[in-house]
């Protein structure tokens, strides 16, 4: 298991990815442009979902189509809490990341009794919930959304408020949760989601009921979801429907597939690719669609495993 | 007589109008293997499902280790010590040999929500899993890919895993289906030395190790049980041979 291919797939390349990522202040102090930085901490925020989809997609074999839900509950949640004047970080990160693990506890409950495209739809169908449920909510600017008026705080730190600051805060979460959930991936509890992926009838045959161990991850990547989302409500200043929107669901997905499923840190790569992608090729084109589809085809085609499966080989013992 | 380690009551199972398992009651004791054999349809596989629980009885009781375990579902049973084998193999692919047992024996270490210490270099758990594949005479494959073994090693790993649970019994669906017959003989061997400790209920298409290996057997003919008895008993049972071993006889 430890050829050449694999050990750059599975150890240079997120070295490599997160040294990088590192060096992006440094840059966009060097060449005086805020909006690299802007830019990344956007894609680092989207990152962060991505990882979490990448470990219940990738390595617990749950389609969900509703992910960006949690990223509107977590963004909802600092933003609403703003409106009452509640600016703290240390209340409003927690409340975002308790009710998206409630509403993953609620939802996964209910959706993880399905399988396949049952699954699929029914997470769906929940985000749709979230988003049309956002958009009533006029108190809090209805389908136009809400802005917000500075970032959180923490104590009195710039953590927030400073761009470089911030962007260093979400990137240790990214690397934070990423670490973490490599840790959860490679434990009792991540070998029984694998196993279930594999066989379900299997696993019963053992012994064990793979329901609440899915159900458990399921509540761990809402609420890491929940957390991207806090942050992408302080990176944006604002907060709106759009979040909860299917085709956020959508773009999040494709990042994870893009990079490469099971890895975490493919979901990375996915979303610095797509993201980077959509902003080049909108620049030449509206209709940039019609160019990124096409490239995402082959690169699924060809490169089955996403862009780390390009790396060929180390995959056979 | 000591208590049986599986017995089946009265079991009915019907699919609409089709009566799959008749009244069918059986025991298997410590220390035996009874085998089950019987034509296609006979409704092998239906009542495998009725003992591991897949499969809902229409009636009947399923007494294992003491107790009724009728209403409980697949992984409870398990949990009490019910180990099987799939007639299609059932083992996961992507895992290494190695891990396929350590994860039946994290699954009898209680459940598995912890976290964070790393599963793959839980001693714990392989060097249990390292005995086991020992057992079965896999060791020589431990760290191969279970999805690249061979067909007939795939079945010597469904056994290994069924083993790691500790089993109180074992419910083998045609273990050798499939096999070489030096696997056959391999695992012919292993189910021997293996059944002091384990009772089996087996069910089997190759009439030779199932004649080398059972100590009674139970002919199944359209659902219901026609005879039962010793090996010898069977083999010059006129019912028997006229619904199942004829052909075989005359071949």
């Amino acid at each position: 298991m430890t050829g050449t291919a694999f050990l750059f797939r599975n150890r240079i390349v997120p070295i490599l990815l997160f040294a990088l990522l590192a060096l992006v202040p440094a840059y966009a102090a060097f060449t005086d442009d805020r909006f690299i930085l802007l830019f990344v901490t956007r894609i680092l925020v989207l990152a962060i979902a991505a990882v979490s989809l990448d470990f219940i997609l990738g390595i617990g074999a749950m389609v969900s189509f509703g992910h960006a839900a949690y990223l509107g509950l977590g963004a909802y949640a600092v933003g609403i809490l703003a409106d009452s004047d509640i600016w703290a970080a240390w209340i409003s990160f927690p409340v975002a990341i308790l009710i998206s693990g409630l509403f993953a506890l609620v939802t996964g409950a209910i959706s993880l009794r399905t399988r396949g495209v049952y699954f699929i739809m029914i997470t769906l169908a929940f985000g749709q919930m979230a988003y049309f449920t956002a958009t009533s909510l006029s108190a809090y600017g209805g389908d136009d959304g809400l802005t917000l008026w500075s970032r959180s705080e923490f104590f009195d730190t710039g953590l927030f408020s400073d761009d470089t600051s911030f962007y260093y805060l979400v990137f240790g979460v990214l690397l934070a949760v990423t670490l973490l959930l490599k840790q959860i991936a490679g434990s009792r509890f991540g070998r029984v989601l694998k196993g279930a992926k594999q066989s379900e009838a299997r696993l019963h045959a053992i012994g064990i009921d793979p329901y609440r161990y899915r159900l458990a991850a399921y509540v761990i990547a809402g609420m890491i979801a929940g957390l991207a989302g806090a942050l992408m409500a302080n990176q944006s200043e604002f907060v709106s429907p759009a979040y909860m929107s299917w085709q956020r669901s959508g773009e999040i997905l494709v990042m994870v597939i893009l990079g490469g499923l099971g890895s975490l840190h493919g979901a990375i790569l996915g979303a610095v690719a797509y993201l980077s992608m959509e902003e080049v090729l909108s620049g030449y084109t509206e209709h940039w669609r019609l160019i990124f589809g096409p490239l995402l085809i082959l690169v699924v085609l060809y490169g089955k495993g996403g862009l780390l499966g390009l790396i060929k080989g180390g995959d056979k013992s | 007589m000591t208590a049986p380690a599986l017995q089946l009551k009265n079991l009915n199972k019907a699919y609409g109008a089709l009566q799959v398992t008749k009244d069918l009651s059986l025991e298997v004791f410590p220390g035996e293997i009874h085998a089950v054999i019987g034509p296609n349809g006979a409704g092998k596989t239906t009542l495998i499902g009725q003992i591991a629980g897949n499969v809902q009885s229409d009636s009947g009781k399923v007494f294992f280790a003491g107790r009724d375990v009728t209403a409980l579902p697949v992984a409870r049973r398990a949990q009490l010590g019910l180990g099987r084998s799939f007639q299609i193999t059932a083992i996961l692919p992507e895992f290494s040999v190695l891990e396929n047992v350590a994860l039946g024996v994290q699954a009898h270490h209680g459940h598995s929500f912890h976290f964070f210490k790393p599963a793959a270099t839980d001693e714990s758990l392989n060097s249990k899993a390292r005995a086991i594949l020992d057992t079965v005479n896999l060791s020589h494959r431990t760290d191969a890919r279970a999805g690249n073994l061979s067909h007939g090693e795939k079945r010597v790993l469904e056994l290994a895993i069924a083993l790691a649970g500790e089993p109180k019994l074992l419910l083998l669906d045609e273990p050798m289906a499939g096999t070489g017959p030096e696997e056959t003989r391999n695992l012919v061997e292993v189910l021997k030395s293996l059944k002091a400790s384990i009772p089996m209920l087996l069910v089997e298409h190759d009439m030779d190790a199932v004649f080398q290996l059972a100590d009674r057997i139970s002919v199944l003919v359209y659902g219901g049980i026609v005879a039962t008895g010793t090996p010898d008993e069977i083999r010059n049972d006129a019912k028997v041979r006229e619904a199942y071993l004829g052909e075989d006889e005359t071949a």
